[in-house]
């Protein structure tokens, strides 16, 4: 009898291998488990049996029935996922098409490189300040050092509004007005914004441009801190492998005054086109704020000292992206806008 | 401003390599821009120093074969000389001649040098070869060939001290270096002036003998020599005037080493007399000029010619070198003798007094002027001389004398003139030098480096400050300044001083130790950050255009109507183009001509853009300078894919209003859209935006008037122009919460059918307003006209959602609220309900 129930046992478990249909899976389950399958059948000859091989068969034979059943549900579920993964595969698609246009728009590229000069900048402390754009010759030249006629004024060409009154040159004039507002707190601001030069439009300079200022003033604002926020930008906002390198300068609104100059990230400072050979290109001008503007902004220069600083935005942005004319940023050919 | 090295030499040893020095400079603030080699192994065409050499033409014979063509036999210091066949037209017409002592540039088989006769700059190796039928195998050289000068004239010659054989690289080779130096300073301006930068970088004397040929040769200064009756009328404009008499020169051309140092420094050579005037001005810095003496006027009754430093009267007129007539006004000051002006002080001299072939007595001028009248009297007049431009950043005073000496001895030798011993000198302008106190500390504080006092007096030294401990008080320096240094008043200079020469690249960084200042909010600039996000995520491009722009283009907004009022705008005095002389006060015109541009290659363009606009303010010089924000949106509402090739819908008024309200919605602020009329947009298509009452802009389409003025296509254009700052001013604290329910909503649909004429928002407003508080929300789901709802009429359909908070509605509690909004919309807007 136990042979007769192994046999039987045997049979099913090779004939559930070969089942491929949800059908046939219950044609085997009736056939062997049903109320009158043969392990059912087996199960009720129990009591034909002498009593004492009774128990051992009716173990042997329950044991034997929930392993066909097990083997049965895992059978059903391998069906079932077979099925369902047959029926998918009709549905599927080109997953090489593209996708379905969705957006967003595009920020501006001076706009793109702006967010990240403030947000290097707001890491150091330093808040954004805006400053009208057209301004008095006295707060564009005159209280930063150059009073009518000086000569440095010679750097800058100006459009004049009329007597008294210029579009401004540099962001610089917002130093003054910062000073003013905020004597006697110590500052650290940005202050950016469009700039205007009487200059000749070509593929280097626009008669309107960026530029975003930044000032420190406080009690103990030293040069070497101009130096490593400086640094500190150029490492972030450039990526920070190239060498970089301060030199002295000229500005009547700062002394000393330096440029910072960062080995030309196109070459790698081996001299090429756009550093006109030099290995270098110049990010920034700067330098301690001279005593006279400290003075026109309300600060005493015996005890309180500051630096000050101008880097360009879209020269910048031309640098990190390649861009080989400065005329493309207020064309706003949308083909080009559209690539940042 | 361009240096040779070979000149600098002359002042200062220097035993570092040139790109080294140019670097140090470069770094302390004089910018070497470029270094132009000659001839030496960094130059584009190296003198090979074994194979071209200086040599000595001996004999010139005619060629066997050719008219054209002379054989030359050059010494180059070998035991042998060496026939060349050459072409040299000097050298045709000397044919026949012996015994020549003619110093040439002589280069061997093998030398490269360029193709004197090739149209660019080919590099060409000399060989040996046959021309008809003589063998040559060197040849003597060219300007061109050596890559000195651009054009093939004549070979080159060479002055008699030159020594055959000797390398040519070695007597006239070169780097010569390019200065751009920032600001103004006339000290930094002169070869002299680079030298002394140099010595205190480098650490070694400075060589001054050209600074005092007075005291060598003994030249006595009087303010009345016995050839000139000098007055300066005007001390405030003319400090100092100082004049030498140089008699009997020859007029003739500089020699060699001068022409090639001028050449090298940028400057055509004249003749020698001119050309020592240029010489000096670029050695020491002072603009010097030379009037024939003999042409100099005295006045009635005088013997001696007169030079009198005055303002000009108004009108007064002189011929300046450059041929021209000028006008003089009252503020100019001039140089006159005793018939009239001969010069425009410290800008041109006259043309009738210039120096030419004949002059036989030199009148050298060595003045100073001040120099904001100089800049004043060189921009008035357009005359931007280097003299002009030398004296507008303030000169030494103490350098006429010194100029005016070197040039005069300059003169002798090279004219073969006489220098009176004399020097005519007057100084009313003399000021006391400068002394500035500096504390080390004081030093430390402003750079963060502690440079050390030994170090510092080191430095100031080097560049001629003289520095001394400051009377009872040895934490103090006492600083004298030179009297070139016009620029040096104050510590802060002398910090600079410091700071460059011991080098920013020796400085470390440091981080701000001071104060962090009080941080402040900034709603402007985060209302703008916000608005510009929110309007990417509708799809929207950002551009920025032009804040200058023209009347013309605002006036194209109103076609059919005057030009706008000039006088109601800023306008540039000196603007680049009539198209952009105006400032804007819209930014329309420009978004609009944006889009055309960009119709061309997109079919979908939708942008804005935030900038300012500037209102003239009465009574203030500077405008107001608010910021707009400009939408365009025109075209195809999707962008053509594979996903929906056919939906060919253009952005309409419903487009852009749902940008406008997405905006308000994530600025918080709650506004209103009422019909207006605005000559610019669609007379049925235009909303004026009003937020808690105030009007803050203009929603709507394009006039088609207006379309075409901007030459866009015949599709809507859909135009916003909306005052930001007066929108950010709308945004309100934070939303708070409103809780969500967690019992199920009752939906209805609703169709009020009421006159055409009654706005949407009418109902909706009262539907709202009725519902109160049960119900929640209310949106409008279709729009319908026709015969169903009978003619002057429309019908709204809405669906209504009811919610409590607390409960679950029961129908009759939604029945009571429905019945309430029925009544109110039958009450007040006579409306009726549909099906
Ligand atoms: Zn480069």
């Amino acid at each position: 009898m136990l042979d007769e129930l192994r046999q039987v046992e045997e049979e099913a478990r090779s004939s559930l291998r070969v089942v491929q249909s949800g059908e046939n899976l219950e044609i085997w389950r009736r056939r062997y488990l049903g109320k009158n399958g043969a392990l059912t059948e087996m199960l009720r000859s129990v009591g034909d049996l002498p009593k004492d091989e009774r128990p051992a068969f009716g173990r042997a034979a329950n044991e034997a029935k929930r392993g066909l059943e097990e083997a049965f549900q895992r059978r059903a579920d391998e069906l079932e996922r077979q099925d369902t993964e047959r029926e998918l595969r009709g549905g599927s698609v080109d997953v090489t098409l593209p996708g379905r246009p969705i957006g967003p728009g595009h920020l501006h590229i001076t706009t793109q490189t702006l967010r990240q000069i403030y947000a290097i900048f707001a890491d150091m402390g330093f808040q954004v300040y805006e400053a009208p754009e057209v301004e008095t010759d006295e707060l564009n030249f005159g209280l930063l050092n150059m009073p009518p006629d000086h000569p440095a004024r010679d750097m800058w060409d100006t459009f004049w509004v009329e007597e008294g009154v210029v579009m401004r040159t540099h962001t610089s004039p917002g130093q003054i007005r910062a000073m003013r507002e905020y004597c006697p707190e110590p500052i650290r601001v940005i202050l950016p914004g469009k700039c205007y030069r009487y200059e000749q439009v070509s593929a280097r300079s626009e008669h309107q441009f960026y530029q975003v200022e930044g000032l420190a003033v406080g009690h103990d604002i030293r040069m070497t801190d101009l130096i490593g926020t400086l640094t500190e930008f150029a490492r972030r906002f450039y990526g920070g492998v190239g060498r970089l390198r301060m030199r002295g300068s000229y500005f009547p609104f700062t002394e000393p005054s330096i440029e910072a100059d960062i080995e030309c990230i196109l070459c790698e400072g081996l001299g090429c086109r756009v550093c006109k050979n030099s290995g270098w290109l110049e990010i920034a001008g700067a330098g301690m704020v001279h005593p006279v503007v400290l003075e026109n902004g309300g600060y005493d220069p015996t005890e309180w000292s500051g630096f000050a600083f101008g880097t360009g935005v879209e020269r910048p942005a031309m640098l990190k992206h390649g861009i080989d004319d400065i005329r493309l940023f207020y064309g706003n050919d949308l083909r080009f806008l559209r690539q940042f | 401003m361009k240096v040779p090295m070979s000149w600098l030499e002359d002042y200062i040893d220097i035993d570092v390599p040139v790109e080294d020095l140019a670097e140090r400079m470069t770094l302390a603030g004089l910018e070497v821009e470029s270094i132009e080699y000659v001839g030496l192994p960094q130059a584009e065409l190296p003198w090979d120093p074994e194979k071209i050499v200086v040599g000595e033409v001996r004999s010139v014979r005619p060629h066997p074969n050719a008219d054209r063509l002379v054989l030359v036999e050059v010494d180059y210091g070998e035991p042998d000389t060496e026939v060349v066949v050459t072409g040299a037209p000097s050298l045709l017409k000397r044919a026949g001649e012996d015994e020549l002592h003619l110093k040439v540039a002589f280069a061997m088989e093998g030398a490269r040098l360029y193709d004197g006769h090739g149209s660019g700059r080919e590099v060409l190796t000399l060989g040996k070869v046959k021309i008809r039928g003589v063998p040559s195998r060197a040849m003597v050289a060219s300007e061109k060939e050596l890559g000195i000068s651009e054009e093939q004239v004549d070979i080159i010659y060479l002055p008699e001290d030159a020594l055959v054989g000797m390398p040519l690289v070695e007597y006239m080779g070169d780097a010569i270096l390019e200065f751009d130096i920032k600001g103004p300073f006339a000290h930094l301006n002169s070869v002299i002036g680079v030298a002394r930068e140099a010595a205190a970088l480098v650490d070694v004397p400075l060589r001054r003998d050209v600074l005092e040929e007075l005291e060598r040769h003994g030249t006595e200064l009087s303010s009345e020599p016995d050839y000139l009756n000098l007055e300066i009328l005007d001390p405030s404009l003319c400090p100092r005037y100082s004049a030498a008499l140089i008699n009997d020169v020859e007029v003739r051309p500089s020699p060699f080493w001068m022409q090639l140092r001028l050449r090298r420094a940028g400057v055509r050579p004249i003749n020698n007399i001119v050309d020592v005037t240029n010489y000096v001005m670029l050695e020491l810095g002072q603009p010097l000029h030379a009037f024939d003496y003999d042409l100099l006027r005295s006045r009635p009754g005088d013997e001696r010619p007169a030079i009198i430093v005055r303002r000009a009267e108004p009108g007064e007129q002189m011929r300046t070198l450059d041929g021209q007539m000028r006008v003089f006004d009252d503020r100019m000051l001039l140089i006159t003798d005793g018939g009239g002006p001969v010069a425009v002080a410290g800008v041109m001299g006259g043309e009738e007094s210039e120096v030419s072939q004949e002059t036989t007595d030199v009148l050298l001028e060595a003045a100073n002027f001040d120099y904001l009248n100089v800049r004043r009297t060189s921009r008035e007049l357009g005359l931007a001389t280097e003299s002009a431009q030398r004296f507008g950043r303030q000169v030494d005073p103490e350098l006429t004398v010194k100029a005016a000496a070197r040039a005069a001895y300059l003169m002798r030798d090279l004219a073969d003139g006489e220098v009176a011993h004399v020097m005519d000198d007057l100084f009313p302008g003399r000021e006391p030098r400068r002394v500035v106190r500096i504390q080390p500390a004081h030093i430390a504080r402003i750079l963060g480096v502690e440079v050390p006092t030994d170090d510092i007096v080191r430095i100031l030294t080097s560049l001629e400050f003289e520095v001394a401990e400051s009377d009872g008080d040895p934490d103090t320096l006492a600083v004298t300044v030179p009297s070139h240094r016009r620029d040096v008043t104050r510590p802060a200079d002398l910090v600079e001083e410091v700071g460059r020469i011991w080098g920013y690249d020796r400085f470390p960084t440091t981080r701000m130790r001071d104060e962090l200042p009080p941080q402040r909010e900034n709603p402007r600039l985060e209302g703008a950050e916000r608005v510009r996000d929110l309007l990417v995520g509708c799809r929207l491009d950002e551009v920025i255009t032009y804040s200058l722009g023209s009347i013309q283009d605002e006036g194209r907004l109103h076609p059919g109507t005057p030009r706008p009022d000039a006088d109601a705008y800023l306008r540039l005095r000196n603007p680049l183009s009539s198209a952009q002389d105006t400032l804007r006060q819209t930014l329309l015109p420009s978004l609009l001509e944006t889009v055309r541009q960009n119709l061309r290659f997109v079919d979908r363009v939708a942008l804005f853009e935030i900038g300012r606009i500037y209102l003239p303010v009465k009574g203030s010089p500077l405008p107001e300078e608010p910021r707009r924000l400009g939408i365009v949106m025109t075209g195809p509402r999707e962008e053509p894919s594979w996903l929906q090739h056919q939906d060919p819908t253009l952005m309409g008024f419903f487009d852009l209003k749902g940008v406008v309200e997405t905006l308000l919605n994530g600025l918080a602020v709650e506004g209103a859209f009422e019909p207006a009329a605005q000559a610019a947009f669609h007379p049925g298509r235009c909303a004026q935006l009003t937020v808690d009452g105030d009007s803050i802009g203009t929603v709507g389409e394009l006039h088609p008037l207006v379309r075409e003025t901007f030459q866009l296509p015949d599709q809507p254009v859909c135009v916003s122009e909306i005052d930001l700052d007066g929108l950010l001013a709308h945004c309100g604290p934070p939303r708070e919460m409103a809780p969500v329910s967690a019992h199920p909503p009752i939906y209805e649909d609703l169709a009020v059918v009421v006159d055409e004429e009654i706005p949407a928002a009418r109902v909706r407003d009262l539907i709202v307003e009725a519902g109160a508080p049960l119900l929640r929300s209310v949106a409008l789901f279709d729009v319908y006209r026709g015969p169903q709802v009978g003619a002057g009429r429309k019908s709204l359909a809405h669906r209504l959602t009811y919610q409590a908070a607390d409960r679950t509605l029961t129908d009759r509690e939604v029945a009571q609220v429905r019945e309430a909004i029925v009544s109110q919309l039958t009450r007040e807007l006579d409306a009726t309900l549909r099906g």
